[in-house]
């Protein structure tokens, strides 16, 4: 009682106002903007009903960040901004000004300090990502690395807005997709049913909730050993790993068998189309740290096809729509396999039924 | 491509010479491998923490040890502060015999200010507070939206936790409960915006802390906020229950602004980028170089706005979409959010409160009904989107389906009574 006594009690503010740490003009004119361009890549300029301006120079940042980095950022924007940012929801850095003249040396001084400056508009943007094997407790690979791979041979597609609409790639470091949807989306892909360590199913796992947690109801207890477990129908299985979380005995990560796969045509905005879901184009890439050279090579194959091909404002799913998925499969010459066929619930519904076909 | 810096000791790839950490660094030639490259390195941002704690040189062991044989080393476990349940992501490691400075090293998740604003005040002052009490690193922010304080002892995260909550922060959900939820820039920077994000986002999830802190729930329920239909927050996809801004009157048209993109793009420009593109046919050129919006036929997918940013605007009529039920592939694939209010203002506090009560009425319903580990989306499509609008006392809608069903399957005894009931509805709105 009494050590509990001394523990304090927490102060259950939940989340902070955002008002005490918003750039002045923006709590001036919030809710009162007028309208917006984009004098350079990364950089946005807001206009308010009131006639006030800001603009926004956009950073991309390695999302991990240690007092040094957090210094070095914030020397910069105490010296060439007003002391005020935002984060994105991809991790880039937004700092705000009240001129166009405190632009170009805010630029120079991201610049000089190794951070690009880009992001906006149609550019391929920060690569959200997950954890991956810095924390995650299931992850078939690591995210930091990937992106950090992807983005240095994406490099000037951030500081120029040279892509048809603004691409958006995610990556994930095991099936549960945390990183979610993607116009491009690079997810780990098992492709063999968990190895069960039968000696501590009993002890780590509570059994009934691992067999509900399988889609497939693959999963049933049994006795190995003499000893009380779970066994799995690998006829059934789908290599999901979704028994693995809460039954870390069933390891679903393998070095060699726990793959790579591609995704393509995500879109969470309504403009033109509705929201779409990214679609399989290729799998079994290899699993290849520190650089991951194949995964990198697909990606930049379809953003070349992409950025060739694609109209203006189409996002990679309204060009695949326009142009149809065997032109897709054609024009950057991935194998079309009998796993690209749908077969999970509702799949009939994404089989052509009509004679709606390009030659 | 990677220049000399013009200053080396204030530059991402910058490592210093004076090494405070006891414990030698481990080989780590694969993440080496990492440092080179234009884009600003994580790694080298690891190394410079480990130049300070022997936490980090053991972490760097391990992730090396991670990229060597391509396999994760992290378990969890249960980890808490005084007071709650969650908020805490623990992680033991499980080759600690090798790595015994990082045997534990546990995340904190803290949920940011609403819209994601910071001073650079407060930015170092969590950067202090954290290099006191755990590794230094921190993202910004997690997939759901939280910072994560990677990295400390079972024993510092109460110290970290009782001094950033004494300054007005306070952890995130983990586990079965209501998550840290999310919103747009919104009203504080954009011209696009419809309702009041860091409001909605504050009302909704600060109504639900005590589920946040101590989870109960039938798995995580997570709010996004967005201020228009383009969805930054990602929200349909991601998100339990989205709110999105949208009006209800016609888009503001300033035609001599249409005028003035026009002559400077084109009219080829204006047809193929704008005209051609609306998903209703709802737009036309003038001969004059107006436009012509058929409005009742517009479904406000923001295209045309986003590209005459000048020229169009949402309309004046302002509120929000509900959605529900949005998820990534666990179990059943994944799920987007249904539409549940096709509009609501959202001006009075009573607006508000109605905007709670939907929330409030959602949760209850679902941790009544929903399995262990479904979310609220399964539930949805386990017992049919009818059954889940009786159980929060919701009226049906045209607006909630992309066309009705085509199946006859289906029992329909009491038509003339729910006929009625349309009418009577459709009355009552009429005045």
């Amino acid at each position: 009682m009494a050590e509990q006594a001394a523990m304090r009690q927490p102060i259950e503010s939940g989340c902070p106002d955002g008002f005490q740490y918003m750039h002045p003009l923006m709590i001036k004119n919030y809710g009162n903007w007028k309208y917006h361009d984009r004098p350079r890549p990364g950089v946005l300029h807001h206009v308010a009903h009131s006639g006030d301006e800001i603009w926004t120079v956009r950073a991309g940042t390695q999302r991990q960040l240690g007092p040094y980095e957090i210094n070095l950022l914030c020397d910069i924007v105490d010296r060439y901004a007003d002391g005020y940012v935002r984060f994105t929801i991809r991790s880039n850095l937004e700092i705000m000004v009240d001129k166009a003249e405190r632009v170009e040396p805010l630029i120079e001084a991201l610049t000089d300090a190794g951070y690009p400056v880009g992001g906006t508009g149609n550019s391929v943007t920060m690569i959200s990502h997950t954890q991956g094997w810095l924390h995650c407790d299931i992850p078939g690979t690591d995210a930091s690395g990937v992106v950090k791979s992807l983005m240095d041979e994406l490099y000037e597609e951030f500081i120029h807005e040279e892509m048809p609409n603004r691409v958006h790639i995610t990556t994930s470091c095991c099936q549960i997709n945390c990183g979610g949807q993607g116009d491009i989306a690079i997810n780990i892909q098992h492709t063999k049913p968990p190895k069960i360590n039968h000696d501590l199913v009993a002890n780590v796992c509570e059994r009934p909730s691992v067999v509900a947690r399988c889609p497939v109801a693959a999963i049933r207890p049994a006795m190995v050993n003499g000893k009380p477990s779970l066994e799995v129908d690998e006829k059934k299985c789908v290599c999901c790993g979704a028994c693995y979380p809460p039954c870390p005995p069933m390891q679903i990560n393998d070095p060699e068998h726990s793959k790579i796969a591609i995704w393509v045509g995500g879109k969470n905005s309504n403009a033109r189309s509705k929201p779409m879901f990214h679609k399989l184009v290729a799998a079994g890439i290899p699993n290849n740290p520190p650089r991951w050279p194949e995964a990198a090579a697909i990606v930049k194959n379809i953003l070349r096809v992409y950025k060739e091909d694609a109209k203006d404002w189409e996002r990679v799913g309204d060009w695949v729509t326009r142009i149809g998925w065997p032109r897709f499969f054609e024009l950057t010459g991935l194998p079309f396999t009998k796993f690209h066929i749908d077969n999970w619930r509702g799949s009939r519904a994404s089989l052509n039924a009509s004679t709606h076909i390009r030659f | 491509m990677q220049k000399t810096p013009k200053n080396p000791a204030k530059h991402a790839t910058f490592v210093p010479k004076d090494k405070k950490s006891t414990k030698p660094f481990h080989n780590t030639p694969m993440l080496d491998q990492l440092e080179s490259g234009p884009w600003p390195s994580f790694v080298t941002g690891l190394k410079r923490l480990a130049h300070e704690n022997n936490m980090m040189v053991d972490l760097l062991g391990q992730l090396e040890h991670s990229y060597k044989t391509r396999t994760g080393y992290w378990k969890g476990g249960t980890v808490s502060v005084f007071g709650y349940g969650g908020g805490i992501i623990p992680r033991f490691s499980e080759v600690a015999k090798m790595f015994p400075e990082s045997k534990e090293f546990h995340t904190l998740r803290v949920q940011p200010p609403a819209g994601n604003h910071y001073t650079t005040k407060i930015l170092r002052q969590l950067s202090d507070s954290w290099n006191k009490w755990g590794s230094g690193l921190i993202a910004f922010h997690g997939q759901t939206g939280n910072i994560m304080f990677i990295g400390t002892t079972s024993e510092n995260t109460q110290h970290f936790f009782d001094e950033v909550n004494a300054y007005g922060f306070d952890l995130g959900g983990a586990g079965p409960c209501v998550r840290t939820a999310m919103s747009c820039v919104g009203a504080a920077r954009c011209e696009q915006s419809n309702c009041n994000e860091q409001k909605i986002h504050r009302l909704l999830v600060n109504n639900f802390i005590d589920d946040m802190h101590r989870p109960a729930l039938p798995y995580k329920f997570k709010f996004k906020v967005s201020g228009c239909p383009n969805d930054c927050m990602n929200s349909i996809q991601r998100a339990d229950m989205a709110v999105i801004g949208t009006w209800r009157d016609d888009m503001q048209v300033d035609q001599k602004e249409v005028r003035a993109f026009v002559a400077s793009r084109g009219r080829k420009y204006v047809i193929d980028n704008v005209v051609s593109r609306c998903p209703t046919q709802a737009l036309s050129l003038n001969d004059d170089d107006t436009l012509d919006v058929d409005n009742r036929n517009c479904v406000r997918c923001m295209h045309c706005i986003n590209v005459m940013t000048k020229a169009l605007s949402p309309g004046k009529e302002k509120g929000v979409t509900v959605l529900i039920g949005g998820k990534r592939t666990l179990k059943i694939g994944d799920t987007m959010g249904t539409v549940i209010v096709p509009f609501m203002a959202l001006e009075t506090d009573e607006d508000y409160e109605q905007l709670k009560e939907i929330a409030v009425n959602t949760i209850d319903f679902w941790a009544e009904n929903g399995l262990e580990h479904e979310r609220c989306g399964e539930m949805i499509e386990r017992i049919g989107l009818v059954n889940f609008l009786e159980g929060i006392g919701r009226e049906v809608d045209p607006n909630m389906i992309n066309h009705p069903r085509t199946i006859s399957y289906i029992r329909t005894d009491e038509w003339d009574k729910e006929a009625e009931k349309w009418f009577d509805r459709k009355q009552q709105a009429a005045g």
